[in-house]
């Protein structure tokens, strides 16, 4: 763990819980977080704004979608298709993921930009092939309180009896396992080195 | 790799250390910050229990959501109103100094830096907004930002970056009647691309940039983003010392101006200093350009043909195609004559006093069309007021447009200013994407201010070097 005086940033070396399945390829921001709803002024509220779209129609009635089941309302990993969060830069999407209560993704292959962002917030989005992750996706469809654990060091996704290989990109593995992920830390940690810049800056 | 440039000395000189994930922890010199992007990086200190660690390198104003029309408290729009009220919460008590309307000094956030003296040479400036590179204009190195990097600003006064490469951008030549600034960015990204910086930092240099007033500098520095380029900048000369000179920050320290010159010189691109790229552009060819698309990168001489598709790069074609289809143009005709709605002379890249008077210059004496809506909403509430006292005003009101008071405005309708339906406006601003303007279906064309002048008194897109009044810069 990198301790510093004030925050630790901690070692993202397994996540486990229930998972969720959004099916489809090139879910971008938009469908993610629509834009009238980044008029705020924190990302708080925004989780229950998760796919507002695609979960409510225009008079707010609830549609068939799987974060309005019951069954997975406690589900912290999100398990998705090719090409996840595309479109825009907004970190409003994995934010409000985040806060709806999302730990951690499991899909075919991520936007770079969503990627980084939900990197920053000690994210994972581990990828694997096509028929893994659709075979991942049925199985918590049937057995929704089945315990899934991602183990990020050695790159696996145990759920049930099965155990599976998956991928995580090599810079977001060292910075999520030695707990480096989270760069406001990592900074603070060098206030010393900070001031002495500061100190040599001629027009301080 | 670059070699002793400007980019190359102020890095150095701001390296804290390099981080443990391989990017440069840099110290930041000033932290601009607005009610849009900050909100949530101050709550995200507060889950963190963490302080604002430099609130005197921390300068804040209010541009984007501020209604340019009735400004009183509170505003009618609810959203904009609690924006407003979070961003005077978290100022007051992280004790930042908060250029509020009710200053005088309030405006875009990248026109007001300049103006108070704080964009200084050589000063790192970051801002959670992408048109940050304005500031370059100084030769400061300036960029745009993420949420989460707004955060570690707050945090440490410090941000990790990847180093990025040095492309020169040369501008020879004179300016015709008619061109300006505006006219050598749009045809810098008309012929790089808006991707074409992607991974890199611009420098503009030669004598064209060397002849530009500040103003004209800070219009280009602030497209570079349009041009994929996160930061570009000018090295500072006698023109950027005079007006640093002139601002209240160094009236009140003069002692301050003889002491940092030294530092300023220092920091300017070796005479030898390599660099990883060089562009060059004659000045001397260049017409007033309008932009015919969707992207900054979809620009044209007002005289010359709107481009074919096929004759464009391959993977270039398909968006031409629906630019086309959306602006409702046609390969082979001019943008001469194209009928707008609305006339714009406004934003951070185009609305400040120089451009307020060129375009007052053109507007004298004529009449904007009763199907046009025209309006000018100056960078800030300093230029406004000099504006004024000069009889800017009384100048474009008389010709009808509205006067508003300082603000984004509809540079991204994000206030009331916005497009209706299908509305095609004359814009000085500097992004015509699909819906930028408050309207999916509105049109934007950009171009500089003089010929937006020009589009609202004719009431369609006009060569303003047929008007007798057309100026040189
Ligand atoms: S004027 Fe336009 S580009 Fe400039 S800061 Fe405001 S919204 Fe951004």
């Amino acid at each position: 763990m990198t301790d510093t005086d004030e925050v630790e940033i901690p070692e993202v070396e397994e996540v486990s819980g229930t998972g969720i399945p959004i099916r489809g390829n090139d879910i971008d921001t938009d469908q993610i977080i629509p834009a009238r709803f980044m008029k705020v002024v924190t990302f708080d509220g925004l989780g229950e704004f998760s796919f507002f779209d695609l979960r409510f129609d225009e008079d707010d009635n609830e549609k068939d979608h799987p974060m309005n089941e019951e069954r997975f309302q406690d589900a912290n990993i999100m398990v998705v298709n090719n090409n996840f969060g595309c479109g825009s830069s907004r970190e409003h999407a994995p934010q409000a993921l985040m806060r709806w209560g999302i730990d951690a993704f499991i899909g075919e292959s991520f936007a770079e930009i969503f990627a980084g962002n939900c990197l920053a917030l000690g994210m994972p989005t581990i990828t694997a092939d096509q028929e893994t992750v659709e075979a991942i996706q049925d199985y918590i469809d049937k057995y929704p309180d089945t315990e899934i654990d991602i183990d990020i060091a050695e790159e696996t996704v145990t759920y049930g009896d099965t155990t599976v290989e998956v991928t995580v990109n090599e810079g977001q593995r060292k910075a999520l396992v030695d707990g480096i992920w989270d760069t406001t830390a990592l900074m603070k940690a060098n206030q010393q080195a900070i001031d002495e810049t500061a100190d040599e800056l001629a027009y301080l | 790799m670059s070699e002793g440039t400007l980019y190359d000395k102020v890095w150095e000189n701001h390296k804290v250390t390099t981080l443990p994930n391989g990017q440069d922890q840099l110290f930041v010199g000033l932290h601009l910050i607005h009610e849009v992007t900050s909100p949530q990086a101050f709550g995200m200190l507060q889950e963190r229990d963490l302080e604002v660690a430099r609130p005197d390198l921390t300068l804040a104003t209010v541009d984007h959501i501020v209604p340019t029309a009735d400004q009183s408290r509170p505003y009618s729009d609810d959203a904009a109103e609690r924006m407003m009220s979070e961003l005077e919460e978290n100022v007051r008590d992280a004790d930042i100094n908060f250029l509020s309307p009710d200053t005088g000094d309030q405006g875009i956030v990248h026109v007001i830096g300049p103006e108070q003296g704080l964009t200084q040479p050589g000063k790192t400036i970051v801002c959670g907004d992408s048109h940050t590179s304005t500031h370059g204009a100084f030769g400061a190195l300036a960029f745009g930002i993420g949420t989460s990097q707004i955060r570690d600003v707050l945090a440490t006064q410090t941000i990790a970056m990847d180093k990025q490469k040095v492309r020169k951008i040369e501008v020879t030549g004179e300016l015709q009647e008619g061109v300006e600034a505006k006219d050598i960015i749009l045809e810098t990204i008309r012929r790089l691309g808006t991707e074409g910086g992607v991974g890199y930092v611009y420098e503009y240099a030669g004598e064209t940039i060397e002849n530009l007033g500040m103003e004209g500098r800070m219009s280009i520095c602030n497209m570079s983003i349009e041009g994929g380029a996160r930061a570009g900048y000018v090295n500072p000369d006698e023109t950027t010392y005079e007006w640093l000179e002139e601002t209240d920050y160094f009236q009140d320290n003069p002692e301050k101006f003889e002491e940092l010159k030294p530092y300023w010189e220092s920091i300017r691109s070796d005479d030898d200093a390599e660099y990883d790229d060089v562009v060059q552009i004659d000045a001397d060819e260049l017409e007033p350009t309008v932009t015919w698309g969707t992207t900054p990168g979809q620009g044209v001489g007002i005289t010359d043909p709107i481009p074919e598709p096929e004759s464009l790069p391959e993977e270039k074609q398909e968006t031409a195609k629906r630019a086309q289809e959306h602006m409702r143009v046609e390969p082979g005709d001019t943008m001469e004559g194209y009928d707008i709605d609305v006339a714009f002379l406004g934003s951070c890249t185009n609305a400040r006093l120089p451009d307020l008077r060129r375009g007052a210059e053109i507007v004298k004496g004529r009449e904007v069309p009763d199907d046009v809506r025209a309006f000018v909403v100056p960078g800030s509430q300093r230029v406004q007021k000099a504006a004024e006292e000069e009889g800017l005003k009384e100048v474009f009101e008389e010709a009808g447009f509205d006067w508003r008071n300082a603000g984004c405005s509809m540079c991204l309708g994000m206030n009331e200013d916005q497009l209706e339906g299908d509305e095609a406006c004359a814009s000085s601003s500097n992004r015509n994407f699909i819906g930028r303007q408050g309207s999916k279906d509105g049109r934007t064309v950009l171009m500089n201010p003089q010929m937006v002048a020009a589009a609202a008194v004719t009431g369609e897109v006009t060569d303003v070097r047929e008007m007798e009044e057309v100026i040189s810069v």
